[in-house]
């Protein structure tokens, strides 16, 4: 097996809060975070995709066929948005590195057609990210 | 865990790098000087000599719904500081770390030790640590659970 990944960046904006928790909690809990305007990262997104490549092509998958899906379900969906009010899927969830990347793991996840989505690691600074994998695998098992 | 169910498709972790400066000097008593230089070489050096050293941390958990989080940054960042970074920054390894009185402070040594403190985290479970020492080298160690190397 072999594992490939490929990296994009995209910039947002969000904020922490919940709804069931008091301002003094909010704030408590979130710290700078809860900052009603909101504030951006330059998030950093690195996709490993895992399988054999292809006796005739060479590749676990086409390169291009990823960057694809990464422009179509990540880019366009985040990049350059304020996440909490304009990505639906992340509706009702804390926008935390923790949720975003699960969020892009099951967008990701349907669309790896060739080979099988390995991880996903999600930086939200450098010093802060957030890694998905299948639940039960134990990554070379796939 | 079966698929369909809620928390079967995604295993989620939380990574979080830290850094500190220490100095350490490689040198086994047991050992000759001629041996030590030769095994250690300018890391025998008996002044120490120092880096810039990168902690990876990464714990998992259950996501909470209510702050989203695996564990609160304060608290992982609060444990890691008292644990870890007070005190091994700007410290010398040797002289200033008790477990490093009678063990080599090689940065193999080191990612077990930091593992050991960083066990007891309450708030999540510790998976792994990466400790790089140089931009070129980097150790990691995930206590006896290899598994853990695999996500």
């Amino acid at each position: 097996m072999v594992l490939l990944t490929r990296k994009i960046e995209f910039a947002a904006s969000h904020l922490y809060n919940n709804p069931d928790f008091s301002p003094e909690e909010n704030r408590r809990v979130f710290g700078k975070c809860n900052n009603p305007h909101g504030h951006g990262h330059n998030y950093t997104l690195e996709v490993t995709v895992a399988g054999e490549p292809d006796p005739v092509t060479g590749m676990v998958l086409d390169l291009k066929d990823l960057k694809e899906i990464l422009e179509r379900e990540v880019m366009q969906r985040m990049d350059h948005r304020f996440v909490n009010y304009e990505v639906p899927e992340l509706a009702g969830q804390i926008p935390t590195c923790e949720n975003i990347a699960r969020v892009i793991w099951n967008l990701l996840d349907p669309q790896i057609k060739q080979g099988k989505l390995h991880r996903v690691r999600l930086y939200e600074t450098p010093d802060l990210f957030a890694d998905c994998y299948r639940n039960g695998s134990q990554g070379a098992k796939s | 865990m079966t698929p369909g169910t809620q928390k079967s498709a995604v295993k989620t972790e939380l990574g979080r790098r830290y850094h500190f400066a220490a100095s350490h000097r490689l040198h086994n008593p047991a050992l000759t000087e001629e041996e030590n230089w030769r095994l250690y070489g300018k890391c025998n050096n008996p002044y120490g000599h120092g880096h810039n050293y990168t902690l990876e941390v990464l714990v998992s958990g259950k996501v909470d719904p209510a702050t989203g989080m695996i564990a609160n940054l304060a608290d992982l960042d609060g444990f890691v500081e008292r644990e870890v970074l007070e005190p091994f920054d700007h410290k010398s390894l040797n002289e200033d770390v008790a477990a490093f009185r009678s063990v080599v402070p090689t940065t193999e040594n080191l990612c077990i030790e930091i593992f050991r403190r960083l066990k007891p985290f309450p708030k999540a479970k510790l998976e792994r640590i990466r400790v790089q020492e140089t931009s070129n080298n980097s150790f990691e160690y995930a206590g006896e659970n290899p598994e853990a190397f695999e996500g």
